[in-house]
């Protein structure tokens, strides 16, 4: 796992070797252990390395035979070694026993369609000399980030964002069109980030760069059954289904075990973490140590369930405690690797476990990522499940019970009487129709939070319908699925690439030099997930059923049983728990909400005073605190100052 | 000295929508308008308690005593002439 970076300059111009050094700097993080340039004409491509495939071989960037090609990649590409033996088997040489190098022949002999064969998590360019082009290429599910930008004169990419701001010609402003999306959907949609003129490749992606033309096109789609399809008639019966998905699972972590560095696991106390550290031992048999975070605030504590899971295993356990005030302190320093502003602080915890691993020599988990948006775990897919339920017995007083038993561990919701809970989760006609029906609640409330924008952001975004935008973006055969594959696609798709895998993901892993597998993000597991019918996703409202059925004899009986609880961290409370952090003051300040000129100074301090007098409890107060803060932290970072300003600046 | 009225205003105003009052009136429906979700009402419910030190049942627990500053106001009038 590294940082890459680069310049192309769009005329005869040689590249500039600082500014590539500067770039590749910006994101040592990444990869602490080697930094290579490589640099030709016009061109000029940087690597950080970290290294994990090929200790003493594999630096980068990395040139072919005659030179002709040279890449700078950043990933695992886990069927190396069978894409080897296969390109062996064509003739080819190769000096290295790297997995880079396998990439470089297979674009030798596949060109740009070299990565339908690979099964991995990568962001990568190849310059063709020959062909006087850039290809660039991003993994299926968006595991590995890839931004980039142009000026006048030159295309710059990065791992970071970071490492684009750090060409001085590249201006610093905030994409309100983003904004407004992250405050609807969570995320920005790609190609859009929050700073406007800088781009993120979608997953499943790739672009070409030449002679100042830019072509992006998409190589890979997560598929699910039509209504008509012979998927959905699909009549394998359970055992069938489970035993397949197994063998999946099975290969996909054994894979991602392949590593010349010791390989660990997170662990979360839940279902999809502890099959992938189960399977991880069974396939290697070996030693194997696990990490965990375990809150201070029992609300959100699974340390319980994490311990009971390393017993069962045998596994070597590492756990890392996090209190209120070690969230809110660490905080500024996430936002700078998130490079987005973000409506939880679930992030903030999976930065210190990072640093645990880090500590403990380790540079590789696994992780349990994916699986809920895949084999249908999510509440989100049960809510939209009763909601529908509701929708047929609008007048039912017993059926919005039903939500209750929904979110046991939501004490708010658990007072309401059936009266209002009717009311809240009440479906119109329009939303049964909707494409987004899944997606309406979470998305309705999270867009309550713009009631802070200031008058001027309201007026430039009054006429903007994010929703369209998304509408516009839908596979032509998405109203032919059936609903519970829709809103998985919206979970997999969009919030999975550009959410969890990267705020909670990839930036706050490699922030600390580590790198996290997926097995259950497997580009083979995910269409086997597709396919399976959504009946065994989730039987009536019994999530991840299948995977519950193929994991029993692998994990703890009260792990496999326990209702799903998400991960989630403390939120606004943390930032106004104890002594407040100057930095929290001052950026929350009318002073500061009035300069940077996205929120309404008056709206914030009221935010503020509801949370000092203990009377936010919120979800949505908490989003928005957590929100607003993170904005005025990126505009703190990345607007107002360079990138290499101290990290506590407010401290 | 504030109405009832006057007083649930300025907490609906302050708690709520945080100082944007435009367009806000007291008849409105705090659910049609969306103002009050699940954890609102709760707020709702422990300020007006508090405030009045009055106790709302389950049963009391419905859109017509409490979805609106107005509904609200003759629900806790109602209370208060109950208790005393």
């Amino acid at each position: 796992m590294c940082g890459i970076a680069g310049i192309l300059n769009f005329r005869e111009q040689a590249a500039d070797r600082q500014l590539v050094e500067d770039m590749i700097d910006a994101v040592r993080h990444r990869g602490p252990d080697a930094r290579g340039i490589y640099r030709d004409r016009n061109v000029a491509l940087g690597h950080a390395r970290l290294s994990i495939i090929d200790l003493a071989g594999g630096q980068q960037p990395m040139q072919n035979a005659d030179h002709s090609l040279c890449i700078t990649f950043n990933g695992e590409i886990f069927n190396y070694v069978e894409l080897r033996h296969e390109l062996v088997q064509k003739g080819y040489r190769f000096s290295t026993q790297s997995d880079t190098e396998v990439i470089l022949h297979l674009y030798e002999e596949y060109g740009e369609d070299c990565v339908r064969f690979m099964n991995g998590q990568w962001a990568l360019a190849i310059w063709n000399a020959n062909q006087q082009q850039l290809f660039l290429s991003r993994d299926r599910l968006g595991i590995r980030p890839l931004f980039y930008t142009r000026t006048d004169d030159a295309f710059l990419f990065g791992s970071e964002i970071k490492s684009l701001l750090a060409c001085p010609d590249v201006r610093r402003g905030i994409d309100l069109d983003a904004l407004d999306e992250i405050f609807t959907f969570w995320f920005a949609l790609p190609p859009r980030t929050i700073f406007d003129g800088i781009s993120a490749l979608p997953p499943a992606h790739s672009m070409r760069v030449k002679g100042g033309e830019i072509d992006v096109w998409r190589y890979w789609a997560l598929e699910f059954p039509t209504y008509t399809s012979s998927d959905s008639q699909n009549v394998a019966c359970e055992d069938e289904w489970a035993e397949q998905l197994l063998d999946l699972l099975t290969d996909a972590t054994r894979i991602r075990l392949r590593s010349d560095v010791p390989v660990g696991a997170y662990l979360s106390g839940g279902l999809d973490s502890s099959v992938v550290t189960a399977l991880a031992k069974q396939v290697s048999n070996t030693h194997l140590k696990t990490f965990s975070v375990a809150f201070e605030d029992r609300e959100f504590d699974e340390s319980s369930y994490q311990r009971e899971v390393t017993r069962f295993l045998g596994t070597e356990h590492q756990e890392i405690r996090c209190t209120y005030d070690d969230l809110a302190r660490i905080f500024p320093e996430v936002i700078k690797h998130t490079e987005t502003p973000i409506l939880r602080t679930a992030p903030a915890p999976l930065f210190m476990l990072s640093k645990l691993v880090h500590s403990n020599g380790y540079k590789v988990v696994l992780t349990g990522e994916g699986s809920d948006e895949m084999l249908g775990g999510y509440d989100i897919f049960k809510e939209a499940k009763i909601r529908r339920f509701l929708a047929t017995q609008p007048d039912s007083q017993i059926r919005p019970l039903l939500l209750k038993k929904l979110y046991p561990y939501l004490q708010n919701l658990q007072a309401q009487s059936g009266a209002y809970l009717k009311e809240f989760f009440r479906v119109s006609v329009d939303d049964t129709v909707s494409p987004f029906f899944s997606h309406l609640p979470r998305w309705g409330l999270t867009s309550k939070l713009k009631l802070f924008f200031s008058d001027a952001v309201k007026a430039e975004l009054e006429s903007r319908n994010g929703y369209k935008d998304l509408e516009s973006r839908l596979p032509v055969d998405f109203s032919q699925w059936d609903q519970f594959c829709q809103a998985q696609y919206l979970e997999a798709m969009y919030l999975l690439p550009n959410y969890i895998l990267s705020s909670q993901g990839d930036r706050v892993a490699m922030a600390h030099s580590v790198e996290v597998r997926l097995p259950f993000l497997d580009y083979r597991v995910a269409e086997f997930a597709a396919r399976i019918p959504s009946r065994l996703k989730m039987k009536v409202l019994n999530e991840k059923y299948i995977l519950k059925r193929c994991a029993r004899a692998l994990i703890p009986p009260s792990v496999a049983r326990r209702p799903k609880q998400p991960y989630r961290a403390p939120d606004g409370k943390a930032f106004f728990a104890g002594q407040p952090f100057d930095y929290v003051e001052e950026l929350l300040s009318a002073d500061s909400i009035q300069r940077g000129g996205i929120f309404n100074p008056l709206a914030v301090q009221k935010l503020c005073e509801k949370f000092k007098t203990g009377r936010a409890i919120g979800i949505k107060d908490n989003m928005a605190l957590v929100g607003i803060l993170s904005t005025q932290l990126v505009l703190h970072h990345f607007v107002y100052n360079s990138v290499r300003t101290p990290l506590y600046a407010f401290n | 000295m504030l109405s009832i009225e006057q007083e649930l205003r300025t907490f609906i105003i302050d708690n709520f929508l945080f100082g944007d009052k435009n367009g806000f009136a007291n008849s409105d429906s705090f659910l049609e308008k969306g103002i009050i979700d699940s954890t609102g009402m709760l707020e709702l419910v422990t300020f007006v308690q508090q405030r009045h030190g009055i106790t709302i049942e389950d049963e009391e627990l419905i859109p017509d005593n409490l979805d609106s500053i107005e509904r609200l106001s003759t629900f806790i009038q109602r209370k208060l002439a109950i208790a005393a």
